[in-house]
């Protein structure tokens, strides 16, 4: 089969799937629509293999550096000659690099979902969602035109919304639904006005053309674009930063991460699937995207964007350090390491030696998918055993679900940074760019690491370890779980292996294989930091004692404010409901109930007065219609006598 | 033999038309505003002939349109007369003031 009609059939499989199972949905069981979904994914992920394998071995490569390779293209809505909305598929490094990310971790989420989804009463609605998702996913990433992109991109939302409030009638899991919407939403006002700039500086919506537009040297479009200034930052930057601000809504970037960990509340896998691997991911893609313009032409906005993801990376991590929740601790945890994209993203430059950090981003986003997204399951199926997402509730798991605790350990070693597992290559590889690049960034990035090994081991200790080892009362509770233990143990391999693959040889911000620079010297310190982590919080969380309560107490507001997530929600609270809806709010409503409303209802009233004015002219007396019949007609007549005399 | 000028049948013809008016007008008997309304109906038959007979005299427009106008006036009467009918069956009257539902 050839590789463009696969990449086709990768895209609209899942589509079919979704149609399916939400038309007939209700005629199908459940048993076999979770078969339907998982064989699907399946074959989709082996496609996206496939093409994978041809991109880069066959037809990818031309003379020694990867180009792009559009599949197909048409122009969908067309404004004039040089503006069009286009839909089309393109397969380029990184493309076909988040192709095999999204198939096969959502392969591995639908496979999951069987057992840990088994029983529920929207089953099939369930993978439905979960398939217009994969759709989704798929599409932004093989997206031709800035537009296109965004149009996937609030596919995504509405599916990240349909499946954060899966369960509609918990009123957290609706509250969290729309939270993360209205953010995202909020954030993706920005990108619109982002993309509208672009189109209008460049003429184009065209992802390449724009490229190619705004990074050519002496190029009028570059000239235009940036003469004039806002803040300091030409509107060129502007521009830039906005649609940058859409990537941090998805992407959870300060101060737009307040979404994710609320988004907690939807069933576990798609907190895997979702919220950790793929589409959270969507603003680091969306930057590596327009990579070029950034680099090139916007340094500042890139450097802006490398300050956001270092502090993002910090301030997540102090928060997951205090969380309770199992979840939430992965949801902080999971900003935390997409910010570690973001400011790799932000250090690298343009050119030989400093595009590293490209690389690093992509190649960080490839493992932590892995690993994150095991984790999740992980913490899934420990959910899935013990009924609650609390710490307290856990502990002693180890021989209870000896397949979660060991690979949960291993994703715990891939996060941390131990070699040689897969985190650690992709975090050198972004220390590294970053050490070369911004040092106040690589000595954040080093210090979150080591925070990132605590707090991932914390919550190690605390599952497995903390208590004596207790056979859990559901004997064998995974005996009857093999979907998930198959998943769990996949993603394992992928966590343990991942980081051994040559990434700089297929991806690079200008196509040419790269080295990976990887000095052991260089490594001592990162690692060192994460085991000293890892001892910290066996020391505090190994046994239960309680050191770690007398240290919380004794730093009791520094641990309050990060248990409350520095109160970033309330500010918001604050915001929106004092400042907004005193100023705005209720202005706006006092306006539409006395003017709007006092409009339109006078404007009826009017006519029913008028009409009970006029209206005893009906009468249904036939004599008094002729009347004015001839009356008229004689109006009529002595108008034409006066015309005429 | 000497004519009777045009004019004389014109006024005859319009003191029909104005007798038809006023019974249209002031009769309560339904039978009877029909019968004023093919008054109306004559009045304008005779303006017709005589038009044609005094001034067009070797042409048959006026005569012709006359006998379409009688015809029309004899379906539009069976018309009427089958309205009146099912008011009389309804209303059990045809007095015109009674018939007055069909209004605001």
């Amino acid at each position: 089969m050839s590789y463009d009609l696969s990449s086709e059939i990768i895209l609209f499989l899942p589509l079919l799937s979704f149609l399916l199972l939400s038309l007939f949905g209700k005629r199908i069981k459940p048993e076999i629509s979770g078969i339907i979904g998982t064989m699907v994914l399946a074959f989709v992920a082996f496609l996206s293999l496939y093409v994978a394998f041809g991109y880069f071995f066959d037809f990818g490569k031309v003379d020694g550096v990867y180009v792009k390779h559009i599949v197909t293209q048409f122009s969908w809505l067309r404004f004039n000659e040089n503006l069009s909305i286009d839909m089309g598929i393109v397969l380029d490094p990184i493309s076909v690099m988040m192709l095999i990310v999204i198939s096969f971790v959502s392969f591995m989420v639908h496979l999951y979902s069987n057992n840990y989804m088994k029983g529920e009463e929207r089953f099939t609605m369930y993978y439905a969602y979960l398939s217009l998702f994969s759709f989704s996913m798929l599409g932004l990433v093989v997206a031709v035109n800035i537009f296109q992109m965004y149009m996937f991109w609030e596919l995504v939302g509405i599916s990240s919304f349909l499946l954060i409030g899966f369960y509609f009638t918990k009123p957290s899991a609706i509250a969290a639904a729309k939270k993360a919407f209205i953010v995202t939403r909020f954030a993706d006002l920005g990108f619109l006005i982002g993309i509208l700039m672009l189109s209008y500086g460049a003429k184009t919506l065209d992802f390449f053309v724009l490229i190619e537009r705004l990074t050519a040297t002496g190029s009028p479009y570059i000239a235009s674009f940036t003469a004039s200034s806002f803040l300091g930052l030409s509107t060129l930057s502007w521009a830039l930063l906005l649609v940058f601000a859409g990537g941090a809504g998805k992407s959870a970037m300060f101060p737009l991460h307040i979404w994710l960990p609320d988004a907690m509340e939807g069933p576990t896998p798609v907190s895997a699937l979702i919220h950790a691997a793929t589409m959270v991911v969507a603003g680091v893609f969306l930057v590596a995207r327009l990579f070029p313009i950034f680099a090139i032409s916007a340094p500042d906005a890139l450097h802006i964007i490398a300050y956001i993801g270092a502090f993002t990376a910090l301030f997540a991590a102090v928060i997951a350090t205090t969380q309770t929740d199992i979840k939430r601790v992965l949801a902080y945890s999971t900003i935390s390491q997409i910010a570690y994209m973001i400011f790799a993203l932000g250090v690298a430059g343009w050119g030989e030696g400093n595009n590293e950090g490209y690389t690093a981003s992509m190649f960080h986003l490839f493992t932590h998918a892995f690993f994150k997204a095991l984790l999740f399951l992980g913490a899934g199926a420990v959910i899935h055993a013990v009924h609650s997402n609390e710490m307290k509730d856990m502990g002693g798991l180890r021989k209870a679900l000896p397949i979660t605790h060991i690979t949960f350990l291993l994703a715990c070693l891939a996060i941390a940074g131990v070699p040689p597992f897969a985190g650690f290559f992709s975090k050198e590889a972004i220390l590294s760019a970053a050490y070369n690049a911004n040092l106040p960034i690589f000595y954040v990035g080093v210090f979150t690491s080591g925070l990132t090994a605590f707090y991932m081991f914390r919550l190690y200790f605390r599952i497995f370890w903390s208590k004596p080892a207790v056979k859990h009362e559901g004997h064998g509770h995974e005996s009857h779980t093999w979907a998930m233990n198959i998943a769990l143990l996949v993603l394992a391999v992928g966590a343990v292996f991942a980081g051994f693959i040559p990434f700089g040889s297929f991806v690079s911000a200008e196509g040419k294989a790269i080295e990976l620079p990887f000095h052991l010297m260089f490594s001592i310190t990162p690692v060192l930091v994460g085991l000293i982590g890892i001892l910290i919080a066996y020391v505090l969380y190994g046994k239960k004692n309680d050191l770690p309560a007398r240290i919380s107490n004794s730093v009791s507001f520094v641990y309050q404010s990060a248990y409350h997530k520095f109160y970033i929600d309330e500010i918001y609270l604050f915001v929106t409901k004092k400042i907004l809806f005193n100023l705005i709010g209720r202005p706006s409503a006092w306006f539409d109930k006395n003017v709007v409303n006092g409009m339109i209802n006078g404007s009826a009233s009017g006519t029913v007065m008028f009409s009970g004015a006029i209206k005893k002219m009906q009468s249904g007396r036939l004599q008094t219609y002729a009347m004015f019949f001839l009356g008229g007609v004689l109006i009529l007549a002595a108008l034409l006598v006066i015309k005429f005399i | 033999m000497e004519q009777v000028p045009l004019s004389h049948v014109l006024i005859l013809s319009s003191i029909l038309f104005f007798l038809g008016i006023y019974g249209f007008f002031t009769r309560r008997n339904l039978i009877t505003v029909l019968m004023s309304i093919e008054l109306i109906l004559n009045s304008v038959n005779i303006n017709f002939v005589a038009f044609n007979k005094y001034l067009y005299p070797h042409q048959l427009e006026g005569v012709f349109f006359t006998l379409f106008i009688i015809t029309i006036a004899a379906a539009e009467v069976s018309l009427a007369i089958a309205i009146i009918i099912n008011l009389y069956r309804r209303f059990n009257t045809i007095d015109i003031d009674d018939t007055d539902t069909m209004k605001y």
